[in-house]
């Protein structure tokens, strides 16, 4: 398969402090890539490169041909990538339904075509029914999928989760997952995520990169990556498997 | 096609409620005396400009303190204008919205573009509208601080293109500017950038991560607010007939300007109308409250003002219209 | 115009920048650690002054002498005021707030006006007149003195914010307001004290300005706005910032009021803050934020 995404060799260096060094590697199209690490690691970090908060110190981040490092984030949402924030920013005073008709705009000059759009995007994340509610209304989970919504109704070729299921219940987290997969299988959407929760991790994810001090200590399938010993003494523990 | 939407939504008791209002503005003429007329001059004027003020801080969420700016430069360049070269005020408008415009972009391109946000962007303003307020005082062609005035004479018919005629004529100029102004933003806030505008409101960095150039629409917002807001300086000018720097730019003005929006609801379409009408009308009740009682003495009608002001932010801190509505009974959107 | 000219204008600035550093260290103070824009900050100032005033003309007491005691009467008032009526506002929008404090500043300007009528007042004491002479630099005595209690004042205020257990405990509440509240602080306390710190400050500033300048009820407005801008060009939350930024601003309003003309002189004060926004908006002495 072809590099959807394609990283190569970026660094980025807050006072001193390397967050991430000189990191290399692809997110195939149409694939789901997971990055785990320890806190501190620089997962969040290289999301923010990719999704243009901040520009690279070096390296190279081109998405389906482009090169995109140090473009504006709303630039690079335009290009097709969407992201959701580890700590969820829902558009509080608005209803759930015109924060993801705010996402729909993106790609549609009518309204009418977005809040159709919205709807369609509602109903696929369960969250229709609570659609004139107020965002700051609605519980955490709801929350984390009504971001995920907004970002969804953007369009994207590329979906940036950043901790999704952080603080869900073990059913909600199964209910983002499978809704993430269908999503993937359905339409092809292509998924790069940051997670903690390896069980949700381990259900989705067709390769798995593991950071360490910003740098990639392993990349692989699920099966062989937990296996590795690097990752286990740095991250996992023996315990976790 | 951008207002095809208007009446979306709408309640039908929201339709009997506004059809009245506007039967009851509309004769209003006939029945007032002078006095209530001037004060509902003064009501449309506050109610018109605080809508243009709701439309960067209501809607696109950046807190101008410094809106006397746009009113002034208004007023001055049509003022100016009809004094040197007799150039009428609707001609004069068409200078004003412009250069309104330019002093709006000028503070939204250096606060945007550099970052400046919340309470340093309010600041940026206020200084702005500083800096006007000494530089008109010392610039000799509008007659710096002794006074730019318009001939005066007994007007025995109204002029409307002259804009030279009885209070009556700048009542319902300005009913309709006020109508209008209320239609224009219902427009805009149901429009792709209407929606642009909330998110930002809401939260700026999640509005750019959904692909919103936020540079750009905050700086169409400043554009609308400051241009919409020339108007009604140019009312302003020929409306009382002299303009004094140390008057029409001074910070006073601007926090005239935003106090009926605040208290009637930042962000609502009402907010706006229903904080002159209370704010104006308190005014107005103090000043014959205070006469009856004998207590005019300079202060006592602001110290009352004052007093008010803070138990109306104490008591609805979103102010007045979202709990009217609540109590009226319209729908959430109707808010 | 002689060289002489142009330097006893700028000490004189200097110092009086120096109060000003002063007042707009209150305001600092305040921004940095409750996060509220105190606007009614000119119009404490004036309340300030009008009581050195009423005690000058009443009591015959110095202001010199009496500016502890006034400026521990303004920090009851920011307590109390910050405890009992802005409070509430603190997680409030912005606009919220600044129409509470707009509220608080139209009462305070208008029984003042009430009180004390429009006309401008002013303190003649014995050394109003009296000024030193070093080689051809003459400086004003009210404006020495006065520059002297300012940076006495604000360094007291710095050694309490470092040494003290209130002041560190203030600073951590400024650091974060979550953390605070975790470690168990008394946060409403501790901000009603800092309002009420900043309140002294300004009215500390008060005292010192009324040997300097002539006082009517409607001086706030033009204070707190001068507070605003002192305090962005120095850095916002920087203590030696806001004096320095006072004696910039001072410096330049006397220079251009003596190189163009005085009523000018509050332009080139806005357009050094347009500059400052513009090519260091974090201040000159701000830490930069990212």
């Amino acid at each position: 398969m072809n590099a959807l995404l394609r990283v190569e060799g970026i660094s980025k260096r807050f006072r001193g402090l390397l967050a991430v060094d000189r990191l290399t590697f692809d997110v195939p199209e149409g694939g789901i890539f997971a990055v785990i690490g320890p806190n501190g690691a620089g997962k969040t970090t290289l999301f923010n490169m990719i999704a243009g908060v901040y520009k690279p110190d070096n390296g190279i981040i081109t998405f389906a041909g482009e090169r995109i490092e140090g473009l504006a984030p709303d630039q690079v949402c335009q290009r097709g990538i969407g992201r959701t924030f580890q700590i969820v920013r829902p558009f509080p005073a608005l209803s759930v339904e015109d924060n993801v008709i705010v996402g729909a705009l993106m790609r549609r000059n009518d309204v009418v075509d977005a809040r159709t759009h919205a709807h369609e995007v509602l109903r696929r994340l369960d969250l229709y029914d609570k659609r004139t509610q107020l965002a700051s209304s609605l519980t955490l989970p709801d929350r984390k999928r009504l971001e995920v919504a907004r970002s969804l109704a953007t369009d994207p070729k590329l979906l940036l989760l950043d901790e999704v299921m952080a603080g869900l219940r073990p059913t909600e987290t199964d209910r983002i997952v499978s809704i993430l997969r269908e999503l993937n299988r359905e339409s092809g959407l292509t998924i790069l995520l940051i997670e903690h929760v390896m069980r949700a991790v381990m259900a989705l994810a067709g390769r798995i990169l593991v950071l360490h001090h910003g740098a990639s200590i392993a990349e692989g399938v699920p099966g062989d990556v937990v296996r590795d010993q690097a990752v286990i003494d740095s991250y996992l523990g023996a315990e976790d498997i | 096609m951008m207002f095809s939407r208007l009446f979306e939504n709408v309640s039908r008791r929201m339709l009997v409620l506004l059809a009245a209002l506007l039967i009851v503005l509309f004769g209003a003429p006939f029945f007032a005396t002078d006095y209530l007329l001037t004060v509902l001059i003064l009501i449309l004027y506050f109610a018109y400009i605080g809508q243009a003020w709701n439309i960067m801080m209501g809607f696109a969420g950046q807190l101008s303190l410094g809106h006397a700016l746009y009113v002034g430069l208004g007023a001055y360049t049509s003022a100016a204008l009809y004094v040197h070269f007799g150039i009428g005020p609707w001609i004069g408008l068409l200078v004003a919205i412009p250069i309104a415009a330019l002093a709006g972009v000028f503070i939204g391109y250096l606060a945007f573009r550099f970052k400046v946000g919340g309470v340093y962007f309010a600041i940026l303003t206020i200084a702005v509208a500083e800096f006007a307020r000494v530089g008109f005082d010392h610039f000799a062609w509008t007659k710096g601080s002794s006074g730019l005035f318009l001939p005066v004479a007994q007007f025995t018919r109204n002029d409307l293109w002259l804009l030279r005629g009885q209070p009556v004529m700048f009542y319902y100029i300005l009913l309709v500017a006020t109508v209008l102004a209320f239609v224009f933003c219902r427009a805009l806030l149901q429009s792709r950038m209407g929606y642009f505008w909330l998110a930002i409101r809401e939260d700026e960095e999640a509005a750019r991560s959904a692909g919103i150039d936020t540079f750009r629409y905050k700086m169409i917002a400043v554009v609308i607010s400051s241009g919409m807001t020339s108007f009604a300086g140019v009312i302003y000018a020929f409306y009382y007939n002299n303009l004094f720097p140390e008057q029409v730019f001074h910070i006073s003005r601007s926090i005239e300007i935003i106090l009926g929006p605040i208290v009637g609801g930042v962000g609502t379409l009402f907010g706006p109308i229903i904080g002159a009408f209370l704010l104006t009308g308190m005014s107005e009740t103090l000043i014959a409250a205070l006469h009856a009682v004998g207590l005019d003495i300079p202060g006592a009608k602001q110290v009352f003002y004052g007093i008010c002001l803070l138990l109306v932010i104490m008591a609805l801190p979103d102010g007045i219209w979202p709990w009217l509505a609540r109590r009226l009974g319209l729908s959430e959107r109707e808010k | 115009m002689p060289f002489e000219v142009y330097l006893n204008v700028a000490v004189g600035g200097l110092l009086t920048g120096l109060v000003y550093g002063l007042m707009a260290l209150g305001l600092s103070v305040i921004f940095g650690v409750v996060r509220v824009v105190n606007f009614a900050h000119g119009e404490m100032m004036t309340i300030a002054m009008y009581i050195a005033i009423v005690l000058f003309s009443a009591l015959h007491l110095d202001p010199m002498v009496m500016m502890v005691p006034i400026a521990a009467v303004l920090f009851c008032f920011g307590y109390a005021l910050q405890a009992g009526v802005i409070n509430p506002f603190i997680t409030r929008p912005e606009h919220s707030q600044f129409l509470l404090l707009v509220a608080i500043a139209i009462i305070m300007i208008n029984v003042l006006l009430i009180l004390f009528g429009p006309d401008a007042q002013s303190v003649q004491t014995s050394y109003s007149y009296d000024s030193f002479q070093f080689g051809k630099l003459i400086v004003d005595a009210t404006k020495l003195y006065a520059a002297a209690a300012a940076v006495t004042v604000a360094v007291a205020l710095y050694c309490f914010f470092q040494f003290t257990a209130i002041g560190t405990a203030i600073r951590a509440c400024a650091d974060n307001y979550t953390g605070a509240l975790v470690v168990g602080l008394d946060v409403k306390h501790l901000y009603a004290l800092t309002f009420g710190l900043g309140s002294a400050c300004v009215g500390a500033a008060g005292v010192m300005l009324v040997l300097i300048v002539d006082v009517t009820p409607s001086l706030g407005p033009a204070y707190t706005l001068l507070a605003f801008v002192i305090v962005i060009t120095g850095g916002l939350g920087s203590m030696p910032g806001a004096l320095l930024g006072g004696v910039l601003i001072g410096l330049t309003e006397a220079m251009a009021g003596l190189i163009f003309t005085p009523s000018a002189k509050s332009m080139f004060a806005f357009g050094i803050l347009v500059l400052v926004l513009l090519f260091r908006p974090q201040g000159i002495m701000g830490k930069k934020v990212t």
